[in-house]
């Protein structure tokens, strides 16, 4: 037990979690402070995760089950990182909604450990359990707003659905493991045989479920109705920080234990991001509801993510990993400005909402252009770059059909960013919204903004921070 | 050399804009903005005549290139000009400032945002110039995109929103494919370094399918028939200095794109390929030209006219001779000055009446002397009379067709004579004729900004019409270097 130390982080969130709780049961009218100390417990976890686990060579503990590499550590940080900005700016929103209480911080920490499990894991037994613990957590979230009925059907058909996409990884994972005799990726992957259907099959069913998750067309039908149902704070979380578990658990899954069978998966891979990059796009146009057209458009991006993964080379990997990072960031924005659009405590979020947005608020406005600008892939914003990398790592292995029909998808989802740009600077304006945003709002929307404008004077730094990720 | 000139050239439009940025626009303080643009597009002007100064034309070599490290292991910051690109270099800094003397009269509303997007348009365009290396070309060639798209979209005239996107998506689907190229490129010569890629050539087998990808993004910039009709739209819409940009500068940076990367990078394809833009050259200028013939409206007019000389120039590029790239060049700067000066006389009658119908106007000679002159000197100068820089032009692709092949050079000769007849018949309608609209009594003539920016323009027209010598000086050896390299490669077969 010498390597305790490694899975400390793990260890401190699970025993912060529990203590947040029994203290916010306790005392009365705490939802202030347990949110504060949530947002400690998340710093000090990154920090913690930073220390010990970073510039450590590939360890792996209990029987192997989990493991702790680089490319953990890095998606461990991303993780907790994003869940921080997402809570520290869902405040405002909760208390408009009087939801503000000691139960959604608690949720997103639990959903949040949940996910550091599936990120280290290296067995199949201890993947599933992260999954669920994350999973678990977020159904409660979606229905957060317990008393909208909206809120409520989002919470109900996430857990319908995911609990069936939950049945078939598990099924999956049973194939493997009939097949293999281990659940541990290692031991699977020396075990391999690829005369042996099952496995495929058990890989397939897999994929499914991992897609379900990471809402990859066809397994996409829940996004738009949960994003447009769950709280919008919720919503910023749901596209951000399980993203980037699953993009992770893609990655491990499919190049530790079948490698080898990559012939196998490539396609499906390849299938599974031409069709949330072309339907993304198209599905996008016809929205009204911002939360949907977030939904479609985030299908449209975890279709790029996954055109990395489906390369089968460290740069491939690095390259969708840059992608979540900018996407995360680009996202951030985004929400930032949605969570600004508030006037008498009540939010809107009709893309007409935003007509004339450039005259009240030209700030505001000239700070979604940029994020919306680089959410299509215009040059020179930062979401230029998350596609270029990919798609100069798509091109390295000559699949020249996913890159053109990525890029001509990226002209389709062009149209419908332009027409909120067109909205907010060519339409007449409307009744001018709230400006009494918190600190951490204003604060959060102008650091991602500011990061995606000046992200070309410095490309180097997260390449360099990405690139120690080697796991073939 | 210490001093990064060119990179200076590049940021210091930007950094004006920044200033701008940071100045609350009301109504009290525009005219300060204007000048604080103003000033910083002046300057860059002088800094470009600087850098020309500077200049030794007697070498072919990239000259004040400046290099560093931008993306570690993969693409350096370079740039750097030689006797092609300082030309497009000094035109854009020559036609920003004018562009901004003239939104006085045209832009009513949200002037800081309008020069704050004119400045950043002038820092992607130079950009695009002197970029020596392929990913940095990509970055500002689509980069520009974004400024233009605001600048239609915001400032435009009624159906602004349609012309807008409608240029967005078209410039941007031409574009990807380019990207796709440009990135294999990297994988097969393992650099984007345009020097290098020059010295190494590229490999034969892929140059067809490289250069096709390079030319759908080039010919819808350009544009070439029959993916023009972006153009038109773009054109009419966007307000007086958008459509200068556009006409003088955007349009030539696929012009430049053709000389700099499919001749210099693809010879193998670029000759394969010669009869294609020959047929479709040939194509838009005598198909737009008869288009332009029969337009209403006046600035629809100056857009295909503006199609059908990009023709001559694409003509020129392709005959890989002296005379006819020489001509090309000087044809995109003569137009430049031109389409600018035709675009700034549409928008001072508009301006007035509110109003770009030829049929609104005529007789208003003894109204507006002064601009009936002027206006008469662009006409002129825009279907290629001798004395003026549109003959040079013309006359050097010709020239260069001739020696090349002789039906496409008589079929583009008889381009010319439409080329006079619409430019004349619009000028004879708007300004000669009878007096009917009695409205038109109320024009006042040129004010003084007007008359500056018109004079400024009509200068270089008739001085490089008599005079072309310090442009063909400037562009002579590097043009002459770029087609031995390229008979040296096509005759090595690399």
């Amino acid at each position: 037990m010498e390597n305790i130390q490694l899975i400390l982080p793990e260890i401190f969130l699970s025993l912060s979690i529990m203590f947040l709780l029994i203290f916010g049961v306790f005392k009365k009218n705490s939802s202030k402070l347990v949110q504060n100390l949530s947002l400690a417990v998340l710093i000090v976890t990154a920090v913690i995760t930073f220390n010990e686990n970073i510039g450590i060579n590939e360890t792996k503990l209990f029987n192997n089950s989990i493991i702790i590499d680089y490319l953990s550590s890095l998606m461990k940080i991303i993780t907790l990182l994003a869940a921080f900005l997402v809570l520290i700016i869902s405040s405002n929103y909760l208390k408009i909604f009087q939801i503000f209480k000691i139960e959604y911080p608690i949720l997103i920490l639990s959903s949040v450990l949940g996910m550091m499990v599936m990120i280290n894991s290296n067995d199949l037994i201890v993947f599933y359990m992260g999954l669920e613990l994350q999973s678990l957590a977020l159904y409660v979230l979606a229905t957060f707003n317990r008393d909208q009925i909206k809120s409520s059907e989002a919470g109900l058909k996430y857990f319908v659905l995911s609990a069936l996409s939950s049945g078939l990884l598990l099924y999956g994972c049973s194939l493997i493991y009939g097949f293999t005799g281990s659940t541990n990726f290692d031991v699977i992957a020396t075990k391999l045989n690829s005369d042996v259907y099952a496995l495929t099959f058990g890989i397939v069913f897999i994929l499914v479920g991992l897609a379900f998750k990471i809402s990859a067309v066809p397994f996409h039908m829940w996004a738009p109705d949960v994003y447009e149902g769950s709280p919008t704070s919720v919503t910023l979380f749901f596209t951000m920080v399980p993203k980037i578990a699953a993009l992770t658990v893609f990655i491990r899954f499919l190049y530790v234990p079948f490698l080898n069978l990559i012939d196998q998966w490539q396609t499906i891979l390849i299938f599974l991001s031409i069709a949330s990059m072309l339907f993304g796009a198209i599905a996008a146009i016809g929205q009204t509801n911002l939360k949907r057209l977030v939904a479609y458009s985030s299908i449209g991006h975890v279709g790029y993510a996954l055109a990395g993964v489906a390369v089968g080379t460290n740069d491939g990997i690095q390259s969708s990993i840059i992608y979540i990072t900018i996407y995360v960031l680009m996202n951030l924005g985004l929400f930032s400005c949605l969570l600004m659009l508030k006037r008498d405590n009540q939010y809107y979020e009709k893309i007409d909402d935003l007509s004339g947005l450039s005259k009240n608020h030209p700030m505001l406005a000239i700070s979604l252009l940029i994020v919306l600008f680089s959410l299509a892939g215009i040059p020179p914003l930062a979401g230029f770059f998350a596609k270029f990398y990919v798609f100069k790592a798509v091109i390295e292995q000559s699949m020249y059909f996913l890159a053109i029909v990525g890029l001509l998808s990226t002209v389709v989802a062009a149209f419908y960013y332009l027409r909120l740009i067109k909205i907010m600077y060519f339409d007449k304006e409307k009744e001018k919204y709230d400006t009494d945003h918190g600190f951490w709002l204003k604060f959060s929307l102008t650091v991602s903004t500011l990061l995606i404008l000046i992200y070309f004077i410095f490309p180097s730094q997260l390449i360099e921070v990405v690139s120690r990720v080697n796991i073939i | 050399m210490n001093f990064p000139i060119v990179s200076s050239l590049i940021l210091l439009p930007s950094i004006g804009a920044l200033f701008l940025f940071f100045t609350r626009g009301n109504k009290k303080n525009n005219f300060t903005i204007k000048y604080v643009a103003l000033f910083a597009s002046a300057a860059n002007f002088l800094l470009s005549i600087y850098l020309w100064i500077l200049f030794d034309p007697t070498t072919s070599e990239f000259q004040f290139v400046e290099e560093r490290i931008w993306i570690k292991d993969f693409i350096n910051y370079k740039v750097g000009v030689d006797g092609i690109s300082i030309l497009f270099i000094l035109l854009t800094t020559f036609i920003t400032p004018l562009c901004i003397i003239s939104v006085n009269n045209s832009i009513k509303e949200r002037l800081s945002e309008f020069l704050i997007a004119v400045l950043i348009m002038e820092s992607f365009m130079i950009g695009v110039f002197c970029s020596l290396d392929l990913v940095i070309f990509y970055l500002f060639f689509e980069a520009g995109l974004i400024p233009m798209f605001l600048i239609i979209g915001i400032w435009g005239g009624v159906r602004r929103v349609y012309s807008a996107f409608k240029f967005f998506l078209y410039t941007l689907l031409g574009s990807v494919l380019m990207l796709v190229a440009i990135i294999t490129i990297y994988w097969l010569n393992g650099t984007t370094d345009v020097i290098d890629l020059y010295n190494s050539g590229i490999d034969v087998k892929y140059q067809n399918l490289l250069w096709l990808a390079f030319f759908s993004s080039f010919a819808v910039k350009t544009p070439m028939w029959p993916v023009h009709t972006w153009l038109p739209d773009a054109h009419v819409e966007a307000p007086t200095a958008g459509s200068v940009l556009l006409a003088a500068i955007l349009l030539k940076m696929a012009g430049y794109g053709f000389i700099r990367f499919s001749l210099g990078l693809f010879p193998a394809a670029s000759e394969i390929f010669t009869p294609l833009i020959y047929t479709l050259s040939v194509i838009a200028i005598i198909f737009t030209s008869l288009i332009a013939l029969m337009q209403e409206d006046m600035k629809k007019l100056i857009a295909y006219s503006s199609v059908a000389h990009m023709g001559y120039v694409t003509l020129g590029i392709f005959t890989i001779q002296q005379q006819g790239i020489e001509g090309s060049i000087i044809q995109m700067i003569s137009h430049g000055l031109v389409s600018a000066a035709l675009f700034l006389c549409v928008g001072v009658v508009y301006d007035r009446m509110h109003s770009r119908l030829i049929n609104t106007y005529g007789g208003i000679v003894s109204i507006v002397p002064k601009y009936s002159i002027l206006f008469m000197l662009f006409t002129l100068a825009a279907l290629g009379l001798p004395g003026t820089s549109g003959f040079v032009g013309e006359f050097l692709i010709l020239m260069g067709v001739f020696k090349d092949n002789f039906l496409v050079a008589v079929i583009a000769s008889l381009g010319v004579i439409i080329g006079a007849a619409y430019m004349l018949w619009l000028y004879k309608r708007v300004v000669f004729g009878k007096l009917v609209n009695t409205e038109l009594k109320q024009m006042f003539d040129l004010n003084r900004s007007e008359l500056f920016i018109l004079s400024c323009l009509a200068v270089p027209t008739l001085f490089f019409g008599f005079y072309p010598d310090p442009l063909i000086n400037t562009i002579e050896v590097s043009i002459s270097d770029l087609i031995n390299q390229y008979n040296f490669k096509l005759a090595s077969k690399i």
